[in-house]
C-alpha cells in the first residue's frame, strides 16, 4: 500500500466519528494553546529584558557593596538589639540605585582602598547620592525629577540624540521620553540640543538651579528609572547637596568597581570571589538582571507544567479514541489483512490517525492562541503596559509554535502505539469470525 | 470481461493433469490443550485444482469454515502443510504471504464486510489501494469490473444505501478486483433471500464459467453445493466424503 493511501485513509478516518475526534481535539487544543500562550509570554518577557539588559551596561563594571551579614538576624525572630559595635545606621541609601541590595553597609574610603588594591579592578567610583528637587524648560512649570545615579555605567535605549558624554566638563542630560510633553517639546527631535534648568536642594534646606543641555531622549525601561547625567553633573549635584559638609557623602552603600579592560570570564570571577573574601559581594549588571531573568523563567516554566498537563490528559485522550477505533474497526482490520495489507501499514494507518488528530488539535490550539496574545499583547501594550515600551508581552516565534506543533504530533504519535500495536497484531481470522 | 491473465487460459486444458492451485497435506487444527483441547480439523487431505467448482459441506462446528481459512492462510495449521501452487506456504515470509492472498485471492463472506459509510467504489477498490495501485488505475478496474456485475451507476453511493443484494455483489466486485485466481466465499448467499441469492450464486458461477477462476465454496445449503463440480463433506474435522474420490465415501458409509 503506497504511503499516500495510507494517509488518505488515515485522515478519512479521522473524520468517521466526528464527535469523538472533535472532543479529543479539544483535549489537545487546550494543551496546545496554553503551552503557545505561556511560551510566547516568556519569550516575550525575557526577549524585553534582554533587550534593556543589552542597552544597559558595560561589561567591564562591578557593582560592589558590603557583604550583609544575614546570621546576626537570623539568630533571633524578633528585631535585633542595638549594639554599637555592630550596628550601624544605614537605613538611607544612596539616591535611587534601583540595583543595589536593599540594605547595605556604607562604603568607608578604607573599604574603596581595599577594593582598590584587588587584582583586576582599575578602579572604583562610589555611587554618589544625587537628589533633585524638579526639571523645567524655558516657560514650561517644575516637573518632579530624579536623575539616575548610575547613569555613569548604563547606555540609555535612546529614542534619539546621542549617549551621554562621560569625559565632557559640561553638564548633559539624558530625558526620559515621559517629560517630552510636559516640557513642551513637540517630538523627542525637538528635545536635543535644548537647555533645561534643574533645580535642588542641599542637606542644609538651600535651593541651588543649574542648567544642562539635553542630549539624548531615552525610552522608558525597566532598569534605569529617571534621567541619565553625565559625570560632571553628577559630580557638581553630589557636592551641591552636601554643601560643602565633609563626610556627609559617606553612606554611599554600592561603588561602581571597573575592571581592566580584556579581562575573562573566569579572571572576573576570580576579582569577584577575591572581593568576597575581602567581605565585599559584587556583581556585573547582568548577574543582578540574570536573577530576574530566572524568575520569569521559573514562571514560565510552572505555566508550560500546567501546559504539559493538560497534553498528557489528553493524550490518554488519544489512547481511548483509538482504542475505541480500533474495537469498532475489528472487522475493517481482520478484512484489510486477509486482503494481504501488512501489520505495519495496519500500525500506520492508526499512528497516522493518532497523528492526525494531533496535528489538528494543535493547529487550531496554536493558531488561536496567536490570535488571542497579538489581540490581548496590543490591548495591553495601548492599555495598562503602554509605560514599558517596547514590549511586546507575547512573542510568538516560528520555530517555537512549529515545536508546539511538533512536540504535540509527537504526543499523539506516542500515544496511538498502543492502541495501533493492538490493531497491528490483531489476526484476521478472529477479526472475521462472527458466530 | 477481458483478462489478459495466463491462468485464465488453464480451464482448457484441464483434461490431462491439471495443476494444483490449492493443496493440503494432512492438516489439524486444534484450539487449546489438555483436558479442553479442541480438535477443529483432523488429518485433512484435498487437492484442488485450477479452474475448479468445490464445495466445502457440513454443518456448523464441522471444521468446513476452519478449512477455508487454512487454505486461505488466514490461519496457520497445527500439523500438516497447505501448498500454493506447490509451494509451502511455510516457506513464504509474512511479506510474501501477504502478496500472495492480495494477488491470488478474493473473499466474499456472508457478513459482506463492507465499509458501510464509504462509497461502493472506495469499497472494491480496497484490495488495489492494499496492492499499492495508482489511483487513477484502481478506480478504471472497479468501474470495469462494477459495471460488468451491473453496478455501475451505484459506483458513488455509500455502502450503507444498498439492499442485500447489491450488497453482496459489491463485496463480489471487490473480491474480483485483483483479478485473483481463487475466489473463496463463505456462505455466500447466508444472508439473502432465495431469489437474490440465486443472483448472486449465478453471479459466482459464471466468475467460474467465464474466466476460469477457481471457486471455494462453503455452504450449508445443499442446493448451492449442488451446484458445484465437486462437494467435499466434513463432519467434526474430517472429511466423510470427496465426490472427486468416490472411494472415500464408500469408506464413509
Amino acid at each position: 500500500m503506497r504511503t499516500i493511501d495510507v494517509t488518505r485513509m488515515a485522515v478519512a478516518n479521522t473524520f468517521r466519528s466526528k464527535l469523538r475526534t472533535t472532543l479529543t481535539v479539544l483535549a489537545l487544543f487546550v494543551g496546545a494553546f496554553t503551552l503557545t500562550i505561556t511560551t510566547a509570554l516568556g519569550a516575550g518577557v525575557s526577549n524585553y529584558i534582554e533587550t534593556q539588559v543589552n542597552a544597559f551596561a558595560a561589561d567591564d563594571v562591578l557593582l560592589v557593596q558590603a557583604q550583609t551579614d544575614l546570621t546576626l538576624e537570623a539568630e533571633s525572630e524578633g528585631p535585633a538589639e542595638w549594639d554599637p559595635e555592630t550596628s550601624t545606621s544605614s537605613n538611607s541609601q544612596a539616591g535611587g540605585a534601583p540595583l543595589a541590595g536593599a540594605q547595605a553597609e556604607p562604603l568607608t574610603d578604607d573599604d574603596l582602598d581595599v577594593i582598590r588594591g584587588i587584582d583586576g579592578i582599575d578602579g572604583i567610583d562610589p555611587v554618589r547620592a544625587v537628589s533633585t528637587d524638579w526639571v523645567s524648560h524655558g516657560s514650561s512649570g517644575r516637573f518632579e525629577f530624579s536623575v539616575n545615579p548610575q547613569s555613569a555605567v548604563t547606555v540609555a535605549d535612546l529614542e534619539a540624540g546621542e549617549q551621554l558624554d562621560q569625559g565632557a566638563s559640561r553638564f548633559e542630560i539624558v530625558l526620559p521620553n515621559d517629560y517630552l510633553d510636559a516640557l513642551g517639546f513637540d517630538t523627542a527631535t525637538d528635545a536635543v540640543g535644548a537647555e533645561v534648568e534643574i533645580g535642588m536642594t542641599d542637606i542644609t534646606g538651600e535651593t541651588h538651579e543649574l542648567v544642562a543641555e539635553v542630549v539624548g531622549v531615552s525610552r522608558s525601561s525597566l532598569f534605569a528609572s529617571g534621567a541619565g547625567a553625565n559625570n560632571a553633573l553628577v559630580t557638581e549635584l553630589a557636592s551641591l547637596r552636601t554643601a560643602g559638609i565633609d563626610g556627609a557623602d559617606e553612606n554611599s552603600t554600592v561603588a561602581i568597581a571597573y575592571l581592566e579592560s580584556g579581562l575573562t570570564a573566569t579572571e572576573i570571577d576570580q576579582v569577584t570571589a577575591d572581593l568576597g573574601d575581602a567581605g565585599f559581594s559584587a556583581q556585573t549588571i547582568e548577574d543582578q538582571l540574570g536573577i530576574v531573568t530566572t524568575v520569569i523563567a521559573g514562571i514560565t516554566g510552572v505555566l508550560n507544567a500546567f501546559a504539559i498537563v493538560a497534553l498528557i490528559a489528553a493524550a490518554f485522550g488519544i489512547v481511548n479514541t483509538l482504542l475505541m477505533s480500533v474495537q469498532e474497526r475489528t472487522r475493517e482490520i481482520g478484512l484489510m489483512k486477509a486482503m494481504g495489507m501488512s501489520s505495519g501499514r495496519i500500525f500506520a494507518l492508526f499512528s497516522l490517525e493518532a497523528v492526525t488528530i494531533g496535528v489538528i488539535g494543535s493547529l487550531i490550539g496554536v493558531g488561536a492562541a496567536v490570535l488571542v496574545g497579538s489581540g490581548l499583547g496590543s490591548a495591553l501594550a495601548a492599555g495598562p503596559l503602554a509605560d514599558l515600551e517596547g514590549l511586546s508581552l507575547f512573542l510568538f516565534e516560528p520555530l517555537s509554535l512549529l515545536g508546539v506543533v511538533v512536540l504535540i504530533s509527537a504526543i499523539a504519535f506516542a500515544s496511538g502505539a498502543l492502541p495501533a500495536s493492538r490493531a497491528a497484531r490483531q489476526r484476521p481470522i478472529e477479526s472475521l469470525r462472527y458466530e | 470481461m477481458p483478462t489478459d491473465d495466463p491462468r485464465s487460459t488453464s480451464t482448457a486444458s484441464r483434461t490431462p493433469a491439471p495443476p494444483a492451485v490449492l493443496e493440503a497435506i494432512s492438516l489439524s487444527k486444534h484450539y487449546g490443550s489438555g483436558p479442553s483441547r479442541f480438535d477443529a480439523l483432523s488429518d485433512v487431505s484435498v487437492r484442488i485444482a485450477a479452474g475448479e467448482c468445490v464445495a466445502i459441506v457440513g454443518k456448523s462446528g464441522s471444521g468446513k469454515s476452519t478449512l477455508m481459512h487454512l487454505l486461505a492462510l488466514l490461519d496457520e495449521p497445527s500439523q500438516g502443510e497447505v501448498r500454493i501452487h506447490g509451494t509451502d506456504a511455510r516457506s513464504l515470509s509474512g511479506r510474501a504471504l501477504n502478496r500472495l492472498r492480495n494477488r491470488e485471492f478474493g473473499f466474499v463472506f456472508q457478513q459482506f464486510f463492507l465499509n458501510a459509510q464509504q462509497s461502493v467504489l472506495d469499497n472494491v477498490t480496497l484490495p488495489l489501494t492494499i496492492a499499492g495501485q495508482r489511483r487513477r488505475a484502481r478506480r478504471d478496474r472497479a468501474l470495469d469490473v462494477l459495471g460488468s456485475l451491473g453496478l455501475a451507476d451505484k459506483a458513488a453511493a455509500k455502502a450503507v444505501t444498498l439492499s442485500g443484494g447489491q450488497k453482496q455483489r459489491t463485496v463480489i466486485a471487490r473480491a474480483l478486483a485483483g483479478s485473483p485466481s481463487v475466489i473463496f466465499a463463505d456462505e455466500p448467499t447466508g444472508n439473502l433471500d432465495s431469489a437474490t441469492g440465486a443472483i448472486v450464486e449465478d453471479m459466482l458461477f459464471a466468475l467460474h464459467r467465464d474466466q476460469g477462476i477457481t471457486l471455494v465454496i462453503v455452504t450449508h445449503d445443499d442446493d448451492l453445493a449442488a451446484r458445484c463440480d465437486r462437494q467435499i463433506v466434513l463432519r467434526d474435522g474430517r472429511i466423510v466424503s470427496d465426490s472427486a474420490s468416490p472411494a472415500l465415501e464408500e469408506v464413509a458409509r
